[in-house]
């Protein structure tokens, strides 16, 4: 099959491998018709997430028809399914508990050591992410073989298109667990970092959790205007001063919840942030926070703080007094995707929510590579790329 | 060994090299003589507010398991342990550890476990080659506790056991594994087996977890694309 594989830093290629197979009792194989880029897949283009190998197969956000299945699989062959992102045997503790991205079983025990000696425990695997997260083929590609077939995957009702849902695999969950984690009572004014497609489905989702106000931050014209069209005022951060903005836009009280929504390649023309990108340009395992530290200042006291962005290693300059000093809650964590999905299916069917208007660009999978380099390097312009295997590249 | 041949000049040249750059800087930098000082006095302070402050004249036995202790036993036996708690029923845990022929299924370093009675023989994979343990059920409590010790027609001297605990709030089972062996080469042995993700630690961090998942997923997880890596 052709499949989307990672070669090192801005180095991806679309390559000819073998199909997979069952292997496990509980698996299926799908054949995907829509797979899109993430935000975080930028991470690993940029060579920032330790643990990738040359030749893997990239892509966590992915769906399409089951074509085989294993004999404990609940899936029949035919169905048209959305895979999570988040890889979850349905049996240990923390699957009992829905936090499915902590899952004990679906890491393989050799890929464990790593992580418990970095994060003290091991982590959960994930689809087309680093091997510190199970190094899983992920669904930039034809086939996919999908572990825990009869927990992960949710069936699509005939009349919902692939744009439509596709983004239950990963962004909308977890703009949605972003607002949750924001606690966000009636009238609340929340600010949110990054206007990419996170950004967006948390100022959505925080929207129709009942925030009163919802305050927008990046400096993308393009992405700025996606998020006024939702509903939410909007700071441009190279044209003001957004500690300020952000006091007097919230009655100088603070806002009541922030959302980091942009993670460990914040950028900007800031001492803390220039210095962080430096570190973390010659990998000393340094993450560039200069959002989240911002986010901690502006927000009111006693207030929340939500971080659906990704981290992966360490970071200095930490305003951990203000933290500690102003009684900041602080909820964080990768999405615990198979909780969400009955509630977020049921609400695209009826139309409250609409995940298709981030989407800027459909390609062919033979395209990816042109995919990730604009969606890298013109985020003005290309706010979100689904990719769509069995569809021809344009001649 | 072999002798320098004379006619090189490596040992004068690098004479002069260590000349030239005293000279060059003809005195100690003051700036580097002041920061050394700086970090010796705090390093002094340090060592003596230690010594002087909430002193400490005798420790009691704390809660933590032996294997924990920062100090080294002083005999020849390395202990591994470690506790996992896996989400299934005491009594069914363990029995599917006292049926040995089931180990093989999640230890991946056992390549056969034959019994005969309370002596099993077993053929592991290490570094090279591979070893064969004989070891004898010495103490069997059901549902509780399995524990063996190595015969003498052992290559490894050895003793182990396994126990089962119920998990608090209904979280199921905690297993303990401990393992006590005399590394063949002693330390160096065990460094050369971590080399090769052979050392018994690491084998017995990886089979606990391992056994855990077959138990509560049914299967062990594996990244492969294909039944044929």
């Amino acid at each position: 099959m052709r499949a989307l594989t990672w070669h090192g830093k801005h180095d991806v290629r679309v390559d000819t491998v073998p199909d997979p197979e069952i292997v496990n009792p509980r698996d299926a194989v799908i054949e995907v018709t829509s797979t899109a880029i993430c935000g975080s897949d930028l991470h690993l283009y940029d060579g920032v997430i330790p643990g990738m190998r040359s030749g893997d197969i990239l892509g966590h956000e992915f769906m399409g028809r089951v074509v085989e299945t294993g004999p404990r699989s609940t899936l029949r062959t035919g169905q048209r399914v959305v895979v999570p992102f988040t890889i979850s045997c349905g049996a240990c503790f923390f699957c009992e508990k829905q936090l499915y991205s902590a899952c004990d079983n679906s890491n393989p025990a050799e890929k464990q050591d790593l992580t418990e000696t970095l994060y003290g425990h091991a982590l959960s695997a994930l689809f087309g992410y680093s091997h510190l997260t199970g190094g899983y083929p992920g669904g930039q590609a034809e086939y996919v073989r999908v572990p825990f077939s009869d927990v992960g995957p949710i069936v699509i009702p005939d009349g919902l298109d692939d744009d439509a849902v596709l983004f239950l695999s990963d962004i909308l969950p977890t703009g949605w667990m972003a607002a949750e984690n924001a606690e966000i009572e009636e009238g609340d004014t929340v600010a949110v970092w990054g206007c990419g497609p996170v950004g967006l489905f948390a100022i959505q989702s925080a929207l129709v959790m009942g925030a009163g106000k919802v305050i927008a931050i990046d400096e993308y014209p393009t992405r700025l205007d996606l998020a006024r069209q939702l509903g939410a005022e909007i700071i441009d951060f190279k044209q003001t001063r957004v500690l300020e903005a952000l006091m007097e836009m919230s009655g100088g009280l603070g806002p009541d919840a922030v959302i980091d929504a942009v993670g460990m390649e914040s950028h900007g023309f800031a001492p803390d942030a220039i210095a962080d990108n430096i570190k973390q340009t010659v990998g000393v395992g340094a993450d560039s926070a200069h959002a989240l530290r911002e986010a901690i200042l502006a927000v009111r006291k006693g207030g929340r703080v939500s971080m659906p962005g990704v981290y992966g290693g360490f970071v200095d300059k930490f305003p951990l007094g203000a933290l500690m000093e102003k009684g900041l809650q602080v909820r964080t964590g990768q999405t615990h995707v198979q909780r969400y999905l009955p509630t977020l299916l049921e609400k695209i069917g009826q139309g409250e929510i609409d995940t298709t208007f981030l989407i800027s660009h459909r390609l062919p999978l033979e395209e990816a590579p042109r995919g990730y380099r604009n969606f890298r390097y013109k985020q003005n312009e290309w706010t979100k790329v689904v990719l769509k295997p069995g569809t021809e590249m344009a001649a | 060994m072999r002798r320098e041949d004379s006619s090189r000049p490596a040992p004068a040249s690098s004479g002069n090299h260590a000349r030239r750059w005293t000279e060059e800087r003809n005195l100690p930098n003051p700036w580097l003589a002041l920061g050394a000082g700086v970090l010796v006095a705090a390093a002094g302070v340090a060592l003596y507010q230690q010594q002087t402050r909430n002193t400490v004249d005798h420790r009691i036995a704390d809660s933590a398991p032996g294997r924990a202790a920062r100090r080294r036993r002083r005999d020849p036996y390395a202990v591994v342990g470690r506790t996992v708690t896996i989400n299934k029923p005491r009594s069914e845990l363990f029995a599917f550890w006292r049926d040995f022929s089931n180990l093989p299924q999640f230890m991946e370093n056992v390549r056969d476990v034959s019994v005969t009675g309370d002596v099993s023989r077993w053929t592991i994979s290490a570094p090279m080659n591979e070893v064969h343990v004989e070891t004898r059920i010495v103490n069997e409590k059901p549902d509780e506790q399995i524990a063996w010790r190595s015969t003498d027609a052992s290559e490894i001297r050895t003793r182990g056991k396994v126990m089962f605990r119920d998990a608090p709030a209904g979280r199921g089972t905690e297993v303990t594994a401990l393992v006590s062996y005399v590394p063949p080469y002693g330390a160096l042995g065990r460094w050369i087996a971590t080399a090769f993700q052979r050392e018994p630690s690491m084998q017995g961090r990886r089979e606990l977890k391992r056994l855990k998942m077959l138990m509560e997923a049914g299967e062990i997880a594996t990244n492969h694309n294909r039944k044929t890596a």
